[in-house]
């Protein structure tokens, strides 16, 4: 099996399918790999690294496809690259088929098999190939980065002899893996970090990421399948608007990640709300290529408006090539590792690999049933109540609980009315003592669990002193010796128990 | 005199409370025992001044004879016997209620009439049927626990009604008991006794090896209530209020057990579950898809000289296996070469609550490195390798995503998150619940088959060298 990396021809695409480290991977995992010169200069990996690794490099794309069973690369190829691919080649890329029909026809035209890398479902085995997480991670950190540049003014608050000033105040909005890069990126470089998002579940991760969580005083979640947002209703909306706009003059810079899938990219960030920022504040919408998210985004380019910056690249990712090269080139080993390495085969019953593949040697298939929604997992509580087998429920009818408390009722009346004292009094105790015991056992930590039941094994020995009282009182021979006999056993316990437990006890000891 | 010894009492009952209150963490759990110790001295020590005991001789013998034979056994136990130590001390509470009921039975206290006798009555035989319950199910525990017996559940046809028509024949007892003479009454007594001793025996040879757990607990909880039952038939409170203590404490221990199963009680006692039922379900379409991929000590140890972060899972495998002090000598080489590594116990491992840290401990593991299923389970997805020593249901995710599997619904311990998880199995089989671990060809998983204490031996000599 044959891998082969070409250049990539996408005009500013700086990145590159493999790097050396990868070639070494791969090739551990029995496939030949092999190189177009230049592939990695944009990205700082030399065609001399690549050979080191033991990758084949040729200049000519004839050369590179002659043979070749995969094609990894970075970007949608050309027409004029279709036109070069080798029949029943496996081409993995960033094809985005829903997006582009047409450029799925023409692969199946070709007769291909194509793997869509943005189509591998967020699922925990996948999260290894996941080419979307990992780039919206350089993303978000990249955005910050942008911005920083573009703001006249500190990230970080100084205090100096010329004065002081406060840190910049950030405003993340869309807290996937984007937004919690940027808000790591911007908590980093010294700013005040505020993130919003639809999803109350990410809250924690916002939080443990030290930025504060924005909230509308609406109850509405806005988790929807595979870990996305959905579309929020026209109240919360409005409320969110409302937050924006009060937050806008106090903010100096705006990083919008928000994205819902299958559809252009909700308007967030409006002129009005550019407007109240102060002059030089910046925005980057990370959404840039699906329309934007602010007002005023052009892409590609940085637009001003009222003196702000409004940052529209849409090439963020291919700005930071060296880290983003190798993310994705770990994506795809993980990935051709999963699909059975030197042995590849397009199996279209895996899950991931069947949501991934839009083109099947030579036709097209229909995206796969999307997946289910709510990726975080249930809670504890909820967990035991999702009953296993069913025979273990035994549900009391209501009439059955009447029933039980009736029961109680005539039972505790009977007592009071009938019982002697002695046993209202012993009762008493009785009942009192199961509470102390509930309460008292609650607190044991489970470590110590055996030496709990070593323990009560010695007091439950207490019973000996029934035994004490009948053989003591040696009303009756029999009874006597029964007596004794029990005193034995119950003492055998008193000694067994609290001597194993003071054995077991002694061991514990903490670490250094 | 009278108000003194409830005093005293009232002092043991305290110190008694106060001894499992010390077992609520390990700083306090020793002087917990003290307490526990000293309360019974006290208790003892009034008692001899009680005003019914005039001849000392039986007391002072059994007493000695008693504590000698319990001193040896605690010395002598090994830490993996625990729990057929522990049942077999619930059977002497079992036995001594009975003996205690009957020699009751035979010389009153004093004599009762009308309601009071009634009371008098079913007191001694609820003391003694619990007695009996506790005694036979401690014994068939024992037998099962320290492999004298199979671990196989006994599955007679119509058990439920069996066991639902010896317990009624109990309950039905009581009347012509009350209500015969001296000489009838009796008869009624050890035929009373003989049916709670076979319902007790039935009870726990219906239980599977895996539900352990559940059943010791319980029986810690039966031999609780007969003390507290003993003191109702004696009028005494300090054994009504020690009895209720250790009732609670079983129960709850039981509860936690089931709790950790996703089970209702009812469901381990009369479910029969791990018991065939599950098995002969047969072979589900959806097995288990994958490949088994094997491991080797030497690469394994490659992969822990790279890990920065190790978590090992222990079940009653290593108990078996007596792997414990390997585990320990390993873990503490990784430790002192800069690694973290931690412990997760699952509630259920092992055959006896807290059994695992009990093992653990002896070995030498500090316990502040051996975590709870709930203080850890977040942390597996930021492993790097997680080693299975032993256990099988507990790690099993069917339990989360598989609903057709038996144990869905139960926590485990998420060990697949890891970034590899590596299983010590002496060999392909299924665990004592008969269910298939799809774990073993989860692609982050690798198996290191053999005999537990070997293979960690030799992983230890590999790390070293």
């Amino acid at each position: 099996m044959r891998v082969a990396i070409p250049r990539e021809t996408f005009a500013g695409e700086r990145r590159v399918a493999a790097t050396p480290d990868t070639v070494g991977r791969l090739k551990k995992l029995g496939l030949q790999v092999r190189v177009q010169t230049g592939a990695g200069a944009e990205a700082g990996f030399s065609d001399d690294a690549f050979a080191d690794a033991g990758a084949e490099l040729v200049d000519s794309t004839t050369a590179l496809y002659d043979g070749a069973d995969i094609v990894a690369k970075i970007r949608a190829p050309s027409d004029a690259e279709i036109a070069e691919l080798p029949k029943g080649v496996v081409l993995i890329a960033l094809l985005w088929p829903l997006q582009n029909p047409d450029l799925v026809e023409k692969l199946a035209a070709a007769g291909l098999t194509a793997i869509s890398l943005d189509r591998i479902p967020r699922i925990s085995r996948a999260q290894k190939m996941d080419v979307l997480s990992s780039m919206a991670n350089i993303a978000g950190y990249r955005a910050v980065v942008e911005a920083a540049n573009l703001l006249p003014r500190f990230m970080g608050g100084q205090i100096t002899a010329a004065g002081k000033t406060p840190p910049a105040r950030v405003l993340v909005i869309g807290a996937g893996v984007a937004g919690l890069a940027a808000i790591g990126a911007a908590r980093g470089m010294g700013a005040e970090v505020f993130a919003f998002d639809t999803r109350a579940a990410v809250r924690e991760q916002v939080q443990s990421m030290g930025a504060k969580f924005l909230e509308v005083q609406i109850e509405e979640s806005g988790e929807g399948a595979g870990g996305y947002a959905k579309v929020m209703s026209k109240e919360f909306i409005d409320a969110e608007m409302a937050l924006f706009r009060e937050h806008a003059p106090r903010t100096d810079i705006v990083i919008t990640t928000a994205l819902i899938p299958g559809k252009p990219a909700p308007k967030l960030w409006l002129a009005d709300m550019v407007e109240r920022m102060q002059p030089g504040s910046v925005v980057v919408d990370l959404a840039a290529a699906q329309g934007g998210n602010c007002e005023g985004t052009v892409p590609d380019e940085v637009a001003k408006h009222h003196g702000v910056s409004i940052v529209g690249y849409t090439d963020l990712t291919s700005r930071l090539p060296a880290h983003a090269s190798q993310f994705f080139a770990r994506n795809i080993v993980h990935l051709l590792s999963d699909m059975g390495g030197g042995e590849l085969k397009v199996d279209l019953d895996d899950e991931v690999v069947r949501a991934a593949t839009c083109v099947h040697a030579g036709e097209v298939l229909p995206p796969p049933p999307p997946p289910e929604p709510s990726p975080p997992p249930p809670k504890q509580e909820e967990r035991a109540h999702v009953a296993g087998p069913k025979k273990a429920e035994v549900a009391l009818p209501e009439n059955v609980r009447w029933a039980f408390a009736g029961l109680g009722a005539v039972l505790a009346l009977s007592i009071g009315m009938y019982a002697p004292d002695d046993f209202v009094q012993h009762f008493t105790v009785f009942i009192l003592a199961c509470f102390v015991g509930w309460q008292v056992v609650w607190n044991v930590t489970p470590a110590l669990h055996t030496p709990l039941m070593s323990v009560t094994n010695a007091i439950s020995g207490i019973i000996v002193i029934g035994g004490f009282i009948q053989a003591g009182a040696n009303r009756d021979q029999t009874a006597t010796w029964l007596a004794a006999v029990a005193i034995l056993f119950a003492s055998i316990n008193i000694a067994g128990g609290f001597l194993v437990t003071e054995r077991m006890l002694a061991m514990f000891r903490k670490g250094a | 005199m009278g108000n003194l010894l409830t005093v005293a009492y009232l002092v043991a009952a305290t110190l008694f409370i106060l001894s499992l209150g010390g077992l609520s963490t390990q700083e306090t759990a020793r002087r917990g025992n003290y307490f526990g110790v000293f309360g019974m001295g006290v208790a003892l020590l009034v008692t001899l001044f009680h005003p019914d005991v005039g001849t000392y001789g039986y007391v002072f013998g059994a007493t000695v004879i008693g504590g000698g034979i319990g001193a040896l056994l605690a010395s002598r136990v090994a830490m993996t016997a625990m729990p057929e130590l522990v049942a077999l001390l619930h059977s002497f509470v079992g036995a001594a209620a009975v003996l205690v009921g009957y020699s009751t039975f035979l010389a009153p206290p004093h004599e009762l009439a009308g309601v009071e006798k009634v009371i008098h009555d079913i007191e001694i035989f609820l003391d003694v049927a619990i007695g009996a319950i506790t005694l036979t199910g401690s014994i068939v525990a024992w037998g099962k626990l320290s492999g004298r017996m199979g671990g196989r559940p006994l599955l007679i046809p119509q058990r439920h009604t069996w066991n639902a028509a010896a317990a009624l024949t109990c309950c039905a007892l009581v009347i012509p008991f009350s209500f015969g003479g001296e000489g009838f009454g009796l008869a009624m007594l050890v035929a009373m006794t003989v049916i709670a001793g076979a319902l007790g025996a039935h009870l726990v040879l219906a239980i599977g090896g895996a539900d352990m757990p559940v059943v010791v607990s319980l029986l810690n909880s039966y031999s609780g209530w007969t003390a507290a039952a003993a003191g109702f038939m004696l009028g005494n409170d300090l054994l009504i209020v020690t009895g209720a203590l250790v009732g609670s404490s079983g129960a709850i221990l039981s509860y936690i057990m089931c709790e950790a199963m996703n089970r209702s009680i009812w469901n381990v006692v009369f479910g029969g579950f791990g018991t065939g039922e599950a098995v002969a379900a047969g072979p589900r379409p959806d097995q288990p898809q994958g490949e088994v991929e094997p491991i080797e000590i030497d690469p394994l140890a490659e992969l822990l000289r790279d890990a920065e972060s190790v978590i090992v899972v222990p079940g009653y495998g290593m108990a078996v296996a007596q792997a414990q002090h390997a585990v320990q000598e390993f873990s503490e080489g990784l430790r002192k070469a800069g690694k973290q590594v931690r412990f997760a116990i699952h509630p259920v491992a092992g055959r006896l609550p807290g059994h695992m840290n009990v093992l653990l401990a002896e070995a030498g593991v500090p316990y502040d490195i051996v975590l709870e299923m709930e203080e850890i389970n977040e942390d597996f997805p930021e492993t790097d390798v997680v080693l299975v020593i032993g256990a099988n249901d507990i790690v099993n995710p069917g339990a989360l995503d598989d609903p057709t599997s038996p144990i869905y619904g139960m926590p485990v311990l998420e060990s697949w998150r890891a970034k590899t998880c590596v299983v010590l199995k002496r060999s392909m089989g299924a665990g004592y619940a008969g269910v298939d671990n799809p774990l073993f060809v989860h692609p982050h998983t690798r198996m290191l088959f053999g005999d537990a204490k070997d293979s960690m031996s030799r992983l230890v000599s590999a790390l070293r060298g």
